[in-house]
């Protein structure tokens, strides 16, 4: 409890890879959440002990893949309402999981938890310089009041620059009609 | 077909009785991705691209074995290319030119494979309508003579609220409650119901658990309490949470069936809002699905656990969640609480976490173990199921079955107990 500022939070973590359980690397982290004012992100430092795997290949696999489409690729309900991801649509649920991330950090407080629900559409817009473009509409799952969150986002992406939220809008209420 | 190496995107297709192969005759070029080993093949792909009649496109040239190269071959220079790449041993994949058509090809596909006449016995491990699932009551209810289906009311929009009893005789015994699928959109709830309410079945005179159990208890199992929400969640909305009851004076429907039980009713930890996904109601028992279990359990008067499946987060609770101050029971149900999820963490190593609700997950009024404490019955545990959010409540359906034969052992354990102190 740090007086007039806010409060914060000291965290050992381990992560563990989506993709490889058996692939953990630790992390110790600080996160301060802001007193009163609502609409500013909790502060994050975190120290990383190890290293990440490389994901070179698969980026790569990706990427030209996604270059080299004709049509503009589109999809929606990822997952559908099985739970089912087609594979070769894994890496945008993937990249909506990680870009979400920063959707869910910028919005919270010690009174929400917030985690990607559903990618609802998403959209390629090509691009004439080299990252790839993709508008989503997520929804987000708040666990404290149960509610779903439809919200839209402008993500790029490149294997060497990585994820970038460049727009994001909250869309109004779930449809409780 | 001549031995190609197909990348792992498009080996479904092949599964399909050459559909893939049908679709692809039809394209103007082909994208190959190859992986040369050393410098000779590399050499080998320079001369490959200096042949100009071949008209090939090389996006990546072709420059050191590390790096994979991709190249565009017009249809009529693919069988050469082919036959040289093969010849060289050099190995090769298949890149899809337009995905798009790869995802309609595909959603066909699983359309009509979906279709088709599936064999006659239920498929647990897949998510069913609540038509199939309340047929499959019915095949239960007549294969086992101590399984009877029973209606324990009827929900908002007229649709039956149906239960199994399990019950090898005496009259009024001690019984256990269990229900599923308060909140529609936790799918896995009534689809691991399902799967429980054919293990318990089928597992009487084998298994001396079940056996010793049925001897001596009754068990009511609710696999789907809240069949409005369920219908809507196929229909219209996959999230939808809460019943479909119509609130007056709003544009918005339902009420959340987990803060409508006269438990605390109507304090924090609910919303007195009628567009919230966690809107109390009107007033206690409002909701008739609720109403209807309320009153059967309150008429019935045996009851001696009142189990209840939620999802997701893997959290295994016991009262209180309207307060949060602990029950008289603390220590009793926390050990018991922490057995079954021993038990359940045995199967696959997934591990829940145990504690009331109120510090557990956050503090929730009207929620139904708390009304079924209060009201006597001492063993009552909230399961929160698979995962902790990577799916969330759109879990995979070969997931079912393991969460399901997880969620049971550590219902078992909590029967097993209280089975022990019925005497």
């Amino acid at each position: 409890d740090i007086k007039d500022v806010g409060h914060k939070y000291y965290l050992e973590l381990e992560l563990e890879d989506v993709l490889d359980k058996d692939s953990t690397v630790n992390c110790t982290a600080e996160v301060l959440y802001h007193l009163g004012n609502k609409n500013i992100a909790p502060d994050v430092q975190f120290t990383l002990e190890g290293e990440l795997k490389s994901t070179e290949e698969a980026d790569h696999v990706f990427y030209t893949r996604i270059r080299s489409l004709e049509k503009e690729l589109v999809a929606e309900n990822i997952p559908d309402s099985h739970g089912h991801v087609p594979p070769e649509l894994e890496p945008l649920h993937l990249l909506a999981w990680v870009a979400s991330g920063y959707l869910v950090w910028q919005n919270s407080t010690e009174n929400t938890q917030l985690q990607l629900a559903q990618i609802k559409h998403v959209k390629q817009v090509k691009r004439s310089d080299e990252y790839l473009q993709f508008d989503y509409v997520v929804l987000l799952h708040e666990m404290v009041s149960q509610e779903i969150i439809p919200w839209e986002m402008t993500v790029l992406w490149h294997p060497r620059d990585g994820v970038q939220v460049t727009w994001n809008s909250r869309q109004p209420g779930h449809t409780s009609g | 077909t001549p031995s190609m190496q197909l990348t792992p995107l498009i080996n479904y297709f092949t599964d399909t009785q050459g559909l893939f192969l049908k679709a692809l005759t039809g394209w103007e070029s082909w994208d190959l991705r190859i992986k040369t080993k050393n410098e000779e093949e590399v050499k080998q792909l320079q001369f490959l691209e200096s042949l100009e009649h071949l008209e090939l496109d090389f996006w990546i040239n072709p420059s050191a074995p590390a790096l994979p190269v991709d190249v565009r071959i017009p249809a009529v220079s693919v069988q050469s290319v082919k036959a040289f790449l093969e010849s060289q041993g050099i190995e090769y994949s298949i890149l899809i030119e337009d995905l798009q058509d790869v995802l309609d090809m595909e959603k066909q596909d699983m359309a009509e494979s979906a279709q088709r006449e599936r064999s006659t016995s239920f498929d647990f491990g897949s998510y069913h309508t609540l038509d199939d699932i309340y047929a499959e009551l019915d095949h239960l209810a007549s294969e086992y003579s101590f399984v009877e289906k029973i209606q324990i009311g009827e929900s908002y929009e007229k649709r039956p609220l149906y239960a199994l009893k399990f019950s090898t005789g005496g009259s009024g015994r001690p019984a256990i409650w269990l229900d599923a699928g308060i909140h529609s959109r936790e799918w896995v709830t009534q689809a691991s119901a399902l799967w429980i309410a054919n293990q318990i079945a089928s597992g009487y005179g084998t298994d001396s658990s079940n056996t010793s159990l049925l001897d001596k208890m009754d068990l009511f199992l609710l696999p789907v309490a809240n069949p409005d929400g369920f219908v809507y969640t196929h229909t219209s909305n996959r999230m939808w949470r809460k019943t479909r009851s119509k609130n007056p004076g709003s544009v918005c429907y339902g009420v959340d069936p987990n803060r409508n039980w006269d438990a605390g009713f109507g304090g924090p930890g609910a919303s007195n809002k009628p567009c919230s996904d966690s809107y109390h109601g009107p007033s206690a028992n409002s909701e008739v699905e609720v109403k209807s279990v309320a009153d059967f359990i309150k008429n019935h008067g045996n009851f001696k656990a009142f189990l209840t499946l939620h999802s997701y987060s893997q959290l295994l609770m016991y009262p209180y969640g309207y307060k949060c101050t602990r029950p008289d029971d603390y220590a009793e149900l926390e050990s018991l609480g922490r057995a079954a999820a021993n038990a359940i963490k045995s199967v696959y190593g997934t591990t829940f976490q145990v504690g009331p609700i109120c510090t557990t997950i956050y503090q929730a009024s009207g929620g139904s173990i708390d009304w079924a404490y209060d009201n006597g019955i001492k063993y009552s545990f909230a399961f929160e199921l698979r995962d902790t959010g990577r799916y969330g409540f759109l879990l995979p359906a070969n997931q079912i079955v393991p969460t399901a034969t997880e969620t049971w052992m550590g219902l078992k354990k909590i029967m097993e107990h209280v089975l022990k102190k019925q005497h």
